[in-house]
């Protein structure tokens, strides 16, 4: 069900929620999270005004999903609406999915290709740059009405946003003076970011598009907690893929907000997993066995010691590279206690049709059906009820101590911690 | 809007015992899912069946994503003991409605029909809710004399999946 549609403990029915809070930090600093930040709606409307509308830049889409003069797509920047689009010169460019005129959300369709955008209310029409182009009886009729003579259509295009593009990745900013994207990514972060997409072109294999009740920060921190994915999930569990005693590491950049859970797969998936570590892992099943074991073939395609890189780059984009099968996930904040994950998953240009089988036959891992991500939208739903419907009012993050950043151990909240270090400056909290 | 299945469909009222059994088979493989039964799920697919499940925007053009996409019966075993066994997720109650029942082709050799499906949700605090609105492209085979399916895709038009999906369609 969606998070509307919720009977018992509806949001805005705990009391917690209506509790005046006093926004400060508890004094245990980064090892204790308090609920308030996944709760509360002022805290929600400063992520969107300093965080998503703030100095960040935002995935917007694939420019393999527009590949064509014209070809456009509805997105979001923030929980904003915003349109992409490819000019006829080749250029993207981004503005606001808001008539100029009356505020109507002009274009509807998720995908297309147009030679002008055209707001059905008053014929308004905008070029591909969104520039202003034509407006109907703009002079009036038989010299009654009509726009004052001072009304220039320069002055009112739709507001368009700051656009970068990294290797076929569109990212937008509603600030005009942004550092260069690579800059904003980080070394650490460019390095597996480039593995999945510098010089090789994207082949889009389609989406998945889910409702994930929770707030927008849990998947950050669902994916910069390597512990987790040791424990909740079977599938990295019993066949090797996580486990604590693989190589592996939770890579953070310096100013905390992005990472990479990374991860090499042992050579014999299922039989490196020790007697010491079986036993801390509730999920582990001797009698877990696949009839069709393709699932978990993997082929190695890329320069890099990692078989799998999970990379959240802040504030809305997660990259995935699980073996061979990637996508990317683009988070829609939805209020408080909701978010909306848009899924686009892909393989590459020139791969074989049997390639293009496998990526998709791996994709059962991941997604709203995945037998990975569907434990994790289940976990964080779990998570959004606790923290909205209990008196408790804070969440522990001590493991690994109290250290900030890049993780060799996947027993570690280092990187979460990191996150919020940096979370904390911007919202002045 | 799925390839193959954009056929000239045969007289309806020549091919109202197929229907009959296919909408049969429906019911079969609704009572099975729906009552939790759900290892028993890849009974009803040929060795080779091939079993997606996908949303419109992706069948509408042609992009072969899958939300679930298994290439034979083993894979389809492989999800149902997953789900079964070993997944993690907050215990519900699925229903399948099926109807709206439509024979495309009827020789022996290629038995192909569309039907649309609704499936309704309830976790155990929760109301019940439509959790997807689809249509399956369903191919069968009859073996031993009993129809099974080679091919089925599940099209759903609830684009937007609330949280998850964990059962099978």
């Amino acid at each position: 069900m969606y998070s509307v549609d919720t009977v018992i403990g509806h949001p805005g029915s705990s009391p917690k929620e209506r509790q005046e809070i006093q926004l400060k930090w508890p004094q245990e600093g980064l090892t204790a999270v308090p609920d308030w930040i996944y709760t509360n709606p002022d805290i929600y409307s400063r992520e969107v005004e300093r965080i998503f509308h703030g100095r960040t830049w935002n995935f917007v889409a694939l420019a393999a999903e527009i590949r064509s003069p014209g070809d456009f797509k509805r997105s979001y920047v923030g929980p904003t609406p915003i349109v992409v689009a490819r000019n006829t010169d080749g250029s993207i460019h981004v503005f606001e999915n808001r008539c100029a005129h009356r505020g109507a959300e002009f274009c509807r369709d998720l995908r297309g290709n147009v030679k002008e955008f055209v707001c059905p209310y008053h014929q308004w029409s905008y070029d591909l740059c969104g520039n202003l182009r034509g407006v109907p009886f703009k002079r009036g009729l038989k010299k009654e009405g009509g726009m004052p003579k001072d009304f220039h259509n320069e002055d009112h295009g739709l507001r368009r946003l700051n656009v970068a593009i990294l290797h076929g990745v569109v990212f937008a900013s509603f600030v005009a003076d942004m550092e260069p994207i690579e800059d904003y990514l980080g070394a650490e972060i460019l390095r597996d970011f480039e593995t999945v997409f510098k010089g090789r072109e994207l082949k889009i294999f389609g989406y998945y598009r889910n409702e994930l009740p929770a707030n927008w920060k849990l998947y950050h921190e669902n994916l910069k907690d390597p512990y987790h994915a040791t424990l909740l999930h079977s599938f990295l569990v019993n066949f090797g893929l996580l486990v604590a005693g693989n190589k592996s590491a939770m890579i953070a950049d310096k100013s905390g907000r992005h990472g990479t859970m990374a991860s090499a797969k042992g050579d014999d998936v299922g039989t490196n997993v020790d007697a010491s570590s079986r036993k801390e892992m509730r999920a582990f099943r001797d009698d877990m066995k696949l009839n069709d074991s393709r699932l978990l073939d993997y082929v190695r395609e890329f320069d890099s010691p990692w078989s799998v890189t999970m990379q959240t780059i802040w504030p809305n984009l997660i990259v995935q590279r699980e073996l061979n099968t990637l996508g990317i996930r683009h988070i829609v904040p939805n209020g408080p206690n909701s978010m909306i994950m848009i899924w686009t998953m892909f393989g590459y240009e020139g791969d074989s049709n049997e390639m293009t089988r496998h990526r998709l036959r791996q994709g059962n891992l991941m997604g709203p059906s995945g037998f990975l991500g569907l434990e994790d939208n289940e976990a964080m739903k779990f998570v959004q009820e606790g923290v909205r419907r209990s008196p408790t009012d804070k969440g522990v993050l001590k493991l690994g101590g109290d250290s900030e950043g890049t993780s060799a151990s996947l027993i570690s909240e280092s990187a979460i911690r990191a996150m919020y270090r940096h979370y904390r400056e911007v919202m002045g909290l | 809007m799925i390839p193959g299945y954009d056929l000239t469909p045969p007289d309806p009222k020549a091919v109202r015992e197929l229907r009959l059994e296919i909408e049969e088979f429906h019911a079969a493989y609704c009572w099975t899912l729906d009552r939790g039964a759900i290892e028993k799920w890849p009974d009803f697919f040929t060795d080779d069946a091939l079993y997606r499940i996908t949303g419109r925007e992706n069948a509408e053009v042609a992009l072969p994503v899958g939300l679930v996409y298994a290439e034979g019966k083993a894979m389809i075993r492989d999800r149902a003991f997953a789900i079964a066994r070993t997944q993690m997720f907050a215990p519900r109650y699925m229903q399948h409605f099926v109807s709206n029942v439509r024979v495309v082709a009827a020789q022996e050799s290629a038995i192909k029909a569309q039907s649309n499906y609704l499936l309704l949700q309830t976790l155990m605090e929760g109301p019940t809710t439509i959790h997807q609105s689809g249509r399956y492209y369903d191919s069968f085979a009859r073996q031993g004399g009993r129809l099974l399916l080679s091919e089925r895709q599940c099209v759903y038009d609830t684009l937007i999946i609330p949280n998850d999906l964990i059962y099978p369609v």
